[in-house]
């Protein structure tokens, strides 16, 4: 677990540093939690007994689903809170192990989290609850998303297999074709900048979700984990096809700078200033909650390619996980069972969300679905493909999140200088290596 | 010597009292009224340095539990960092340029609503120290949109002048931020002088009149001296301020991650290396030199004040 | 004796220029606070459709307050109450705590009174953000994390205050009033609260007015301290509002946030309204002193 066990240390504090610290700090096994053994009969005993359970989510779709779920099993109790979006929730979850305790039973982590959490032992194995034998209920990449070593920590509950979301009418005004491929986008790129310069093809400042995403597309796997050795390689082949194509938007200051999920973002993509972006296929719901100004106006296509065979990739996504903190692990565990396997997974598509499971992404009721703001498109077809076509192989780095920290302080200088991405990306993995020595790892 | 000189005299600044006065002589009664704050000061203030003191010496791999006294190797290790000294050296930039400007204006803004030659004074009074009830968040959210180059006030400024200064590009950032903190402080500055001011009593000004001063020797033989004291703690309070600058480039850092690095601030650093790589040792190592520096420079200010006073 | 009445009583002949020179300084202060004004009378699509110091197609103010305050089983409203709750008792304690120690300080000779003053500047000196984890840790072995009391212990403390007391005390409180209250029997508790606390009213004010404002912006400690959306204060709940919309389940609500902001502002300037009154006639009692 993690350094220091709180307590211990403060009372250490006071009589001595000195005192053979190595030895009685490090003390605070995994084993002082919940987990312990398990199996799926025991989860429906827990539900049976009822109890109370907290859960850590930001997601929106939560309240109605805790609200089904308390209804079903009328024992259990629920405590739902957001304790902030993103880095907030983290550091918070963060510092809720650190204490040993504090923290919730059952929290959300997105997937390239999960491996910071997973590997110090921090969240429950579900293996245990017999929870593996749900894996072809899921899509591939969500499910290889949820696994970490040799553990499961966690059932998907939505995924973001990515397609390009553009403006038909700024296509339609430079009488452009939706690009295939990346070099048709660049051309289009092109042509938009010099028909008006107010306009570009997409904005990116710079955003370390969307690198490792499109490196993830380009099929390069330049994070790789076993245990505590790892391997970080940033010009592998994968990310040298996507710079290639995108140092020619950088370089040529052909994409807008506008930061993502601005309010000046939402306005750029209301009005016609950004002609297209690649997102995940949760991207229909923002669009439509708010950017009112683009309905009609966007259009789905599958993301472009570096050969013209479909191949894309995850952009986003979380799961809920049990924490080793959890007083009921049994109870949390069966809570994530019923929102991501069983009934709880209605109330999500309802919200809007976009499922992991294989079921409701072969549903011809979700399938088929118009969209209004879409022009009447039928995304879910385009978004459903994409979602058998995501690369795979790719892993995140067990200490992602900071490296997404960092990311700013090396690749963004690329982007501030419109210079090769290259140089920026040798920085980034540099510090990674640094890091990941200091922390223990071994790394390549 | 005139009256109102002799009187600047016996008033000397807004020092702690200086020894050789009259004292109480029930004199460790003092503590019940200083013990309680110090009481919650130790637990809140000096607990946590102890500790982080403690935490300096060791240092922890976070994913796989072991921790080992490493003695003075991080203090080694921050005075040897790029990083630290980037921005430690941003700060003092900082520190040279907003505070002097910051203050100007504050003590020329009371100078002004004590002069009771505004029309409106309490309406001035009033707006000028606004700003800085904003909470810090809404602040930057506010400018942000003034410096947004797309929609914001900016483009239409540039527009105007046919300029294209981007306040959030890496040449304009710093005085960017030193815009949004000389907004939010100046009202709070000038109210801390303009209540010193208040205290000088209307004798001294009938005095000076009485030796023929004119307003702008009033100003400068009597307000300014008269300030003195609170000029001194409200720069010792400056540089605390902009050593431990965090919030706002923190909250900018959102909107421009490339710009605003994670070592932008000292302060900054020391919290990205706890909340981002968990690095909670050299963290606490950061911030301990970082409360060493700042308190070392604001005793040399508050040295050179009082020897100025003295003069 | 001399009484001045809110002016300096020399030349209180107005100046049109100085009174410019200074409207220039005003537009500089109120140009954010007009756009955050006009701001709160959009809605969400006029935000991003309109200029930023102009108003929007539609008027929107009081159907975003109205949502401001329902928004989510109108939680704001409990932030509000929170707010009210850390103010009152943290900037009422803290303004209580430094007021007596600044006047023990200013007072009494005691032994280790010189040094107290540097301790105090020594560890404000240290970056408080960088203690978060240490202070998050104890006040967790405490049980206090994700309590009330984690926002409150901390915001008794005011350097500053105690600063402005001290140097305050030393001049407002003579000494000879102590001495005739102690032959007069009194005790020194009984003196503190009848004989300088009045005398130090007008510094008090002062300090009240900002602990008051610190603790109202109080942000970075609530937001390490509480995970629990139903205790945060104002700002850090309108942070949450903020950060909402980013990510794949983005809800921006910039309405909602602007005009929370508003509202954030507004009790502290009625407060600073009615404090002001107080304070000016404090400050026109403190100079009879002389």
């Amino acid at each position: 677990m993690l350094i220091i066990n709180g307590r211990r240390s403060r009372r250490i504090a006071l009589v001595a540093a000195a005192l053979t610290a190595a030895s009685v700090l490090a003390g605070c096994g995994s084993d002082d939690g919940g987990g312990g053994g398990g199996t799926a009969a025991d989860l429906d005993a827990a539900l049976e007994e009822g109890g109370t359970i907290t859960y850590w989510t930001w997601t929106p779709s939560a309240e109605a689903q805790v609200a089904a779920f308390e209804d079903q099993y009328p024992k259990v109790e629920v405590k739902l809170v957001n304790a902030g979006t993103g880095n907030d929730h983290y550091t918070k979850l963060q510092n809720a192990i650190k204490a040993g305790s504090g923290g919730p039973d059952v929290a959300q982590v997105e997937y390239k989290a999960l491996p910071q959490f997973a590997l110090p032992g921090d969240l429950v194995d579900l293996s245990q609850y017999g929870f593996d034998e749900f894996e072809s209920d899921y899509t591939p990449s969500t499910w290889a998303s949820v696994q970490a070593g040799e553990g499961l920590y966690g059932l998907p509950q939505d995924s973001g297999p990515m397609a390009l979301f553009y403006n038909q009418q700024i296509f339609d005004e430079h009488k452009l074709e939706v690009p295939t491929t990346w070099d048709e986008y660049v051309e289009a790129a092109r042509t938009i900048k010099k028909e008006d310069p107010s306009q570009c093809i997409t904005n990116d400042s710079g955003d370390a979700g969307f690198t490792t995403s499109m490196i993830w597309q380009a099929g390069g796997t330049p994070f790789q984990a076993d245990g505590e050795n790892v391997t970080i390689d940033l010009q592998d082949e994968g990310t040298q096809k996507w710079t290639g194509v995108w140092n020619q938007l950088i370089e040529d200051e052909l994409v807008c700078t506008i930061p993502g999920w601005t309010e000046e973002w939402y306005k750029a993509l209301g009005d016609g200033t950004i002609a297209s972006i690649g997102l995940g296929a949760w991207a229909p719901g923002v669009f439509e909650q708010s950017v009112p100004d683009g309905a009609g106006k966007w259009r789905v296509a599958p993301m472009p390619t570096y050969d013209g065979q479909p191949a894309t990739a995850e952009n986003g996504g979380s799961t809920q996980s049990v924490l080793e903190q959890s007083k009921n692990p049994a109870l949390a565990a069966a809570f994530v069972r019923w929102l991501n396997h069983d009934e709880g997974v209605e109330p999500f598509l309802e919200s809007g969300g976009f499922p992991a499971t294989v079921a409701d992404l072969q549903d011809p009721a979700f399938v088929d679905k118009k969209s209004d703001y879409f022009g009447g498109q039928q995304v879910n077809q385009v978004l459903t493909e994409a979602a058998t076509q995501v690369v795979e192989g790719w892993q995140y780095l067990p200490y992602q999140l900071y490296a997404d920290t960092i990311y700013g302080d090396t690749v963004g200088k690329s982007y501030q200088t419109h210079t090769a991405l290259e140089d920026g990306l040798a920085a980034w993995q540099e510090a990674l290596v640094k890091y990941g020595d200091e922390q223990g790892f071994s790394v390549n | 010597m005139t009256r109102s000189e002799r009187i600047r005299e016996t008033r000397g600044g807004g020092r702690p009292p200086a020894p050789g006065r009259r004292w109480s002589r029930s004199d460790t009664k003092g503590w019940i009224f200083v013990g309680p704050f110090l009481a919650v000061f130790a637990l809140t203030f000096l607990s946590p340095i102890a500790y982080a003191a403690y935490l300096s010496l060791f240092r922890a791999q976070a994913f796989f539990g072991t921790t080992q006294f490493v003695g003075l190797d991080n203090y080694v290790d921050v005075f040897t960092d790029d990083k630290f000294w980037d921005g430690s050296l941003r700060v003092l930039l900082f520190f040279v340029v907003q505070v002097p400007i910051m203050l100007g204006l504050a003590l020329v803004a009371a100078l002004a609503i004590d002069s009771a030659r505004l029309y409106g004074t309490s309406f001035f009074r009033l707006f000028i120290f606004l700003p800085y009830a904003v909470p810090g968040v809404v602040a930057v959210l506010m400018w942000g949109f003034m410096y947004g180059t797309n929609f914001g006030l900016a483009a239409d400024l540039n527009d105007l002048f046919g300029t294209s200064i981007a306040p959030l590009s890496s040449n304009w950032m710093l005085a960017s931020i030193a815009n949004i903190v000389t907004w939010e402080f100046v009202g709070y500055n000038m109210l801390i002088f303009y209540s010193a001011l208040r205290t000088v009593p209307g004798e001294i000004y009938e005095a000076a009149a009485l030796d023929g001063a004119g307003a702008m020797r009033t100003v400068l033989s009597i307000k300014i001296p008269a300030l003195r004291g609170a000029i001194l703690i409200a720069t010792i309070f400056s540089i605390i301020g902009t050593f431990q600058l965090f919030n706002e480039p923190n909250i900018l850092r959102t909107l421009e991650p490339n710009v605003i690095t994670t070592y932008y601030t000292p302060n900054l650093y020391a919290y990205n290396l706890s909340f981002g790589g968990q690095q909670y040792n050299y963290s606490a190592t950061v911030a301990i030199v970082m409360g060493l520096l700042t308190a070392v420079i604001a005793y040399a200010v508050q040295l050179r004040g009082s020897r100025e006073a003295m003069k | 004796m001399t009484r001045r009445v809110g002016t300096s009583p020399l030349a209180p002949r107005r100046s049109p220029l100085l009174t410019a020179l200074m409207a220039l300084f005003l537009v500089y202060t109120l140009v954010p606070l007009a756009w955050l004004i006009l701001s709160a009378t959009k809605t969400q699509a006029d935000l991003f459709s309109s200029p930023g110091l102009w108003v929007g197609d539609e008027f929107a103010f009081f159907s975003n307050v109205r949502d401001t305050l329902t928004y989510r089983d109108g939680i704001f409203l409990r932030w509000l109450a929170n707010t009210l709750l850390y103010v009152v008792v943290g900037a009422g304690g803290a303004t209580l705590l430094a007021t007596a120690a600044g006047y023990g300080l200013a007072k009494y000779r005691f032994p280790g009174r010189r040094a107290v003053f540097a301790v105090i500047i020594g560890a404000v000196a240290v970056p408080g953000t960088a203690l978060a984890v240490p202070t998050f840790l104890m006040f967790s072995n405490m049980g206090l994390t994700n309590t009330v009391w984690a926002i409150i212990i901390p915001s008794l403390i005011s350097p500053f205050g105690l600063y402005l007391m001290w140097v305050y005390a030393a001049d407002a409180v003579p000494d000879e009033l102590l001495e005739a209250a102690r032959i007069d029997g009194a005790g020194e508790i009984r003196i503190f609260f009848t004989v300088a606390l009045r005398l130090l009213a007008p510094g008090i004010v002062t300090v009240l007015l900002f602990a008051v404002v610190s603790t109202w912006n109080n942000y970075f400690l609530p937001l390490i301290m509480l995970s629990e959306p139903k205790l945060y204060p104002l700002t850090v709940g309108l942070t949450q509002w903020s950060a909402q919309a980013s990510g794949a389940n983005a809800q921006p609500v910039y309405n909602l946030v602007v005009t929370g902001s508003l509202l954030t502002i507004a009790p502290l300037v009625i407060a600073f309204l009615l404090l002001q009154r107080f304070w000016q006639s404090g400050l026109s009692a403190g100079s009879v002193k002389q």
